[in-house]
């Protein structure tokens, strides 16, 4: 069953046209990659799909319903939600309290909560030694953890993950995506933007290529991991 | 001058210091929030602090029917009927002071941020076209025409501008600010109850000693401003730390965009937070009423400027910051004005402010700017 699928997508950032066009679909239970080097439209595109970027043409769909025009935090509640580039945590919020701010659309308090913090620190089992530490004092790794386990504590139906692997060392990259694996077992359908192709075609059912705002190569994952022209472009030959 | 009499003088600076401060960080902390989640400096908050001050003077002389103060003759009330009192006309000030401040947000800023709508486009023309038409003409009813003619083209530009949904420059929030500064503070200047004039407030407390601390006598209404405007911002803390709504305007503060990922309504915060600074500042106006007795359509500007003073000094962006700035200020103002003396009083609030931003540029308790912690 499809989960989400993009239609035709046109996004522009200020005067200058980021996505010119991008469709692809995403099946529940799936995890699919974008990948493409710096300013494809990748990050561009995830955060078309939370919302916070206009769409100037073309459509998005949910479970069937069109949520092109539709309100980020409306979105949140339909269970899309991302972990974005960068990590967005919030470095005068303790850990903890980033964690809720995962729960804000949904609100609810005690013990669904309280499991649902249990499942996160069970992933990510640094957080809960840092549990009451200010989020800008963490470091790149605990953070991408924290940004991933914030997103999950919404009880996404989707999980957005931009760029996981940005900034950290081969170690913890394998366990980010170990962790990606374990998270898509759970019933989580992933869409995962990555520059790191060789992981990401990995770890994905499925992937896409995505070139200065097209999309140029689609593929199963371990297909384009072996395509002679997609090794050359991203995987370094 | 004896010594004893300095030391008393210093207590009693202090008091009356205390007091004034108190009344600038309430009006900070509006300034303060609203910088922290916008990053705009709401000049008209001046005047959200302005209409508190006369929402007090109405709920007081309409609504409870207390007479206006004759010479040496007060409308003294006492025991639980002054307590009533007194919380309705607090409650009454902070009450339109908030919906001012939200309605304020609404029309003047909005819109500029690109997802506004004809009610906000036109509102924001007229305010435009008056401001414009202040500068040429300086009286009423040419100046309404004017505003009234110049509504039309420039809310069909506004709206043009409006429906790209894109957000305006820097530089539009200012003069939106100043303009709707100017605009409501003429708009009292010109139809409100005393006109141009100061107008008396009634007085019903009986402003007797209640206690006598270190030499110096201390009097009910500088008690009940201090312990009220802790209590205020006990609750302003509270209610951003513990509160689901808090939460959010402190992720907004911090990461408006990943808020909005994470499902904050952003438009939501703002309004909450427009409507707390306008509620802090309509005590802070209910509260400046019971000491000094009198209000002034134009009130609003040196306070207003005084209470962004305070913000800068303490870190704008962090209500502890507000806090502070607004007691040091107070005090630094008082302690100023006894030793160079009163005409001296605006000058060394702002050279202390100077000498803080040389040496902190951030402001005493302001961290980084974008992190400073609401």
């Amino acid at each position: 069953m499809t989960l989400l699928e993009v239609r035709d997508l046109h996004v522009f950032y200020g005067r200058i046209e980021a996505i010119k066009g991008v469709s692809f679909t995403l099946n529940e239970g799936e995890i699919v990659t974008l990948i493409g080097a710096n300013g494809a439209g990748k990050t561009t595109t995830l955060r078309t799909i939370s919302g916070v970027r206009t769409v100037a043409e073309g459509s998005i769909f949910f479970e069937g319903e069109d949520i092109t025009k539709m309100a980020p935090h409306d979105r949140v509640k339909r269970g899309i939600c991302q972990a974005p580039e960068g990590r967005g945590i919030f470095p005068g919020m303790t850990v903890r309290e980033n964690l809720d701010m995962g729960t804000y659309v949904r609100g609810d308090k005690g013990p669904q909560k309280a499991k649902d913090l249990e499942h996160v620190m069970h992933l990510f089992p640094r957080l809960r030694e840092r549990i009451g530490q200010m989020g800008g004092t963490l470091s790149g790794g605990e953070q991408q953890m924290l940004a991933i386990g914030r997103a999950l504590m919404s009880k996404p139906r989707l999980l957005l993950l931009d760029e996981p692997s940005m900034g950290l060392a081969p170690m913890l990259i394998a366990q980010i995506f170990t962790i990606i694996k374990e998270i898509n077992a759970d019933g989580i359908s992933v869409l995962l933007v990555e520059q790191n192709a060789t992981q990401a075609l990995k770890t994905a059912h499925r992937g896409y290529v995505l070139e200065t705002g097209y999309v140029v190569k689609t593929g199963a994952g371990s297909d384009l991991l072996v395509d002679p022209a997609v090794r050359a472009a991203y995987l370094g030959g | 001058m004896p010594d004893w009499l300095i030391v008393r003088t210093f207590w009693d600076l202090t008091v009356t210091g205390l007091a004034l401060g108190s009344i600038y960080a309430l009006v900070a902390l509006g300034y303060t929030l609203v910088y922290g989640v916008l990053r705009l400096i709401n000049f008209a908050h001046s005047e959200i602090f302005m209409v508190g001050t006369f929402s007090a003077l109405i709920a007081s002389t309409q609504l409870l029917n207390i007479p206006m103060l004759e010479d040496g003759n007060y409308p003294y009330r006492t025991g639980g009927t002054l307590v009533l009192f007194l919380v309705f006309i607090l409650f009454a000030a902070m009450f339109i002071s908030g919906v001012g401040a939200v309605a304020l947000e609404r029309i003047a800023y909005r819109p500029l941020r690109g997802n506004g709508d004809a009610f906000g486009a036109i509102v924001l023309a007229f305010l435009t076209s008056f401001v414009i038409g202040l500068i040429f003409v300086n009286e009423t009813k040419a100046n309404l025409i004017i505003a009234c003619v110049g509504t039309a083209p420039i809310s069909y530009s506004y709206l043009r501008f409006f429906k790209k949904g894109k957000k305006a420059p820097r530089l539009a929030f200012l003069i939106s600010a100043i303009g709707a500064s100017t605009a409501i503070a003429e708009a009292v200047g010109i139809w409100g109850p005393n006109r141009r004039e100061q107008y008396q407030t009634p007085r019903i407390l009986e402003k007797k000693v209640l206690f006598n601390a270190l030499g110096t006598d201390v009097r009910v209404d500088y008690v009940i401003v201090i312990v009220g405007a802790l209590l205020m911002m006990t609750a302003l803390t509270l209610f951003v730390n513990k509160t689901k709504l808090g939460r959010g305007v402190r992720a907004v503060a911090q990461d408006a965009e990943t808020a909005r990922i994470l499902g904050v309504n952003v438009d939501l915060i703002i309004v909450v937070t427009f409507a707390l600074g306008g509620v802090m500042a309509g005590g802070a106006a209910m509260l400046f009423t019971m000491v000094y007795d009198q209000s002034r359509f134009n009130i609003g500007f040196i306070l207003g400027v005084k209470s962004f003073t305070a913000a800068v000094l303490g870190g704008i962006g962090n209500l502890k910051g507000a806090l502070l700035g607004g007691f040091m200020l107070g005090l630094v103002e008082n302690y100023g004005s006894a030793l160079f003396g009163g005409q001296w009083k605006d000058v060394i609030a702002f050279v202390v402010l100077l000498v803080v931003l040389m040496v902190r540029p951030t402001g005493i308790l302001g961290e980084s700017l974008g992190r400073a912690r609401v």
